[in-house]
């Protein structure tokens, strides 16, 4: 093998259920269902998981949702925004445990 | 502004090319194949309910995208010898509408007259407008012409942002755009109960596949709205031919196994049932017949026995003509349809 990730197994995603045909099944319904119009529009779910997407650094998931943002209507300037959330939370995430820093600090400190 | 790919003399100007490199295998099926299938091979027309009369590849823009390979290079306009050969055709059916489209068919000094009589016929008229044409000195009466004469209006506007408009068809086109879209409203067009129907086409800019149509609809008209006060009625999606300019591009960018993989995989038998060649019949600059707007740029006419040329136009051996197709038929048949109308499934 000469690397982990390779784009061609972007649409070869469902051969994972060959290994478990129902679980597979169960999953792409599920999926389906939460990416369909709802409470949130398409276009709206579709920047929600290219900002997961960045967060999570799923290269699969960057390339399907970047083209899903953009089949869906969304510009650059809208992706980048979503990208910059899931920087932010992932950034407010470390520094938010800077608290648990601070009390075991405090705890031991004098 | 840029040249077209025939004043650049690229090899792409050519539609025997433009064909070789769409017939290449490229590891999934043929359009003919998914069609067969699709039990919907060989394709037929189901009449003629629209005259699509392409006067022209003069434009005053070059848009990167352009399937006709228009613009201000371009000189191959229809003739008023012509003009009337396709007035005379018409009046001798009750094909309701007649769509003028080029480049900037109202560039064409016969566009006029060609409204005209199709109106004096009772037929219904559109006009496919790059909008900016109407903000040309010698066209400043253009809008007023298209409002007295009741033609419905479908321009050209391929997103509610400059950045992506001017990508698509040039520096400074999307202001030109809004001013030209302003004009419209305040003659009436896109206005409730005015009768002046003012549609837009939205087309991706880029190797995608546009949104739905109902989506993206509500999506423009909010922003419009909003950020410049312009109302609209109805806004299509086009799906970008692999043909042209966009082919040009999608081979400079090296996307165009990739497009032609995601139109193949969005194949939707519902959407190839539903297109536009089977009720429209495609008049070019010179005369000659097609089956639609993109077969006209690959230099693809009407086959199987049709007539060839408008000066031979038979109503009865055309609205049951077989329709020639290709592997950029695959661009009218993917995910939602694609058509001068918008999506079909």
């Amino acid at each position: 093998m000469d690397g982990y990730y390779h784009s061609a197994d972007l649409p070869r995603f469902a051969d994972i259920g060959k290994g478990n045909k129902e679980l597979w099944e169960k999953f792409s319904a599920y999926y389906a269902a939460v990416f369909a119009e709802g409470a949130l529009t398409e276009r709206e779910k579709a920047l929600v998981a290219l900002g997961v997407a960045h967060a999570v650094q799923c290269p699969y998931c960057i390339d399907a949702y970047t083209q899903a943002c953009l089949e869906k209507g969304s510009n650059i300037e809208e992706m980048t925004e979503a990208v910059h959330v899931a920087c932010a939370i992932r950034g407010g995430a470390s520094l938010v445990h800077g608290l648990q820093m601070r009390n075991v600090a405090e705890k031991l400190s004098m | 502004m840029g040249l077209s790919l025939k004043a650049r003399a690229d090899s792409l100007a050519s539609p025997a090319e433009q064909l070789r490199i769409l017939s290449t295998p490229n590891g999934f099926p043929s359009f003919e194949e998914r069609m067969r299938a699709a039990s919907l091979f060989p394709l037929a027309a189901t009449g003629v309910t629209v005259f699509q009369i392409n006067v022209g590849k003069l434009c005053n823009q070059t848009c990167a995208h352009c399937h006709v390979d228009a613009g201000p290079d371009r000189k191959e306009i229809m003739t008023r010898e012509t003009a009337e050969l396709c007035i005379r055709a018409l009046a001798a059916t009750d094909i309701p509408t007649v769509d003028i489209t080029g480049g900037a068919p109202e560039l064409n000094p016969n566009f006029r007259w060609l409204v005209e009589q199709a109106r004096a016929l009772g037929r219904h008229v559109m006009d496919r407008s790059n909008l900016t044409v109407l903000l040309l000195p010698a066209q400043e009466d253009l809008a007023e012409f298209l409002a007295r004469h009741k033609v419905e209006i479908i321009a050209s506007l391929p997103y509610y942002r400059a950045a992506q408009t001017d990508a698509q068809r040039g520096v400074g086109v999307f202001d030109k755009s809004i001013e030209a879209l302003r004009k419209l409203n305040a003659l009436g067009y896109g206005q409730d109960g005015s009768g002046l129907q003012l549609n837009l086409i939205y087309n991706p800019v880029g190797a995608f596949l546009p949104p739905k149509q109902e989506a993206i609809e509500a999506q423009f008209k909010k922003e419009l709205a909003r950020q410049h006060g312009i109302a609209f009625n109805r806004l299509y999606t086009i799906t970008n031919m692999p043909i042209s300019r966009f082919l040009e591009f999608l081979l400079a960018t090296r996307n165009y196994e990739g497009y032609m993989e995601r139109l193949a995989n969005a194949f939707n038998p519902v959407a190839a049932a539903g297109v536009m060649c089977r009720y429209t019949l495609s008049v070019g600059w010179d005369g000659t017949l097609y089956d639609c707007d993109f077969n006209q740029m690959l230099d693809l006419p009407t086959g199987f026995g049709a007539p060839r040329h408008i000066r031979d136009f038979e109503a009865g051996a055309l609205h049951r003509r077989r329709i020639v197709t290709g592997n950029h038929c695959y661009g009218c048949a993917a995910g939602a349809g694609s058509s001068c109308g918008g999506n079909t499934a």
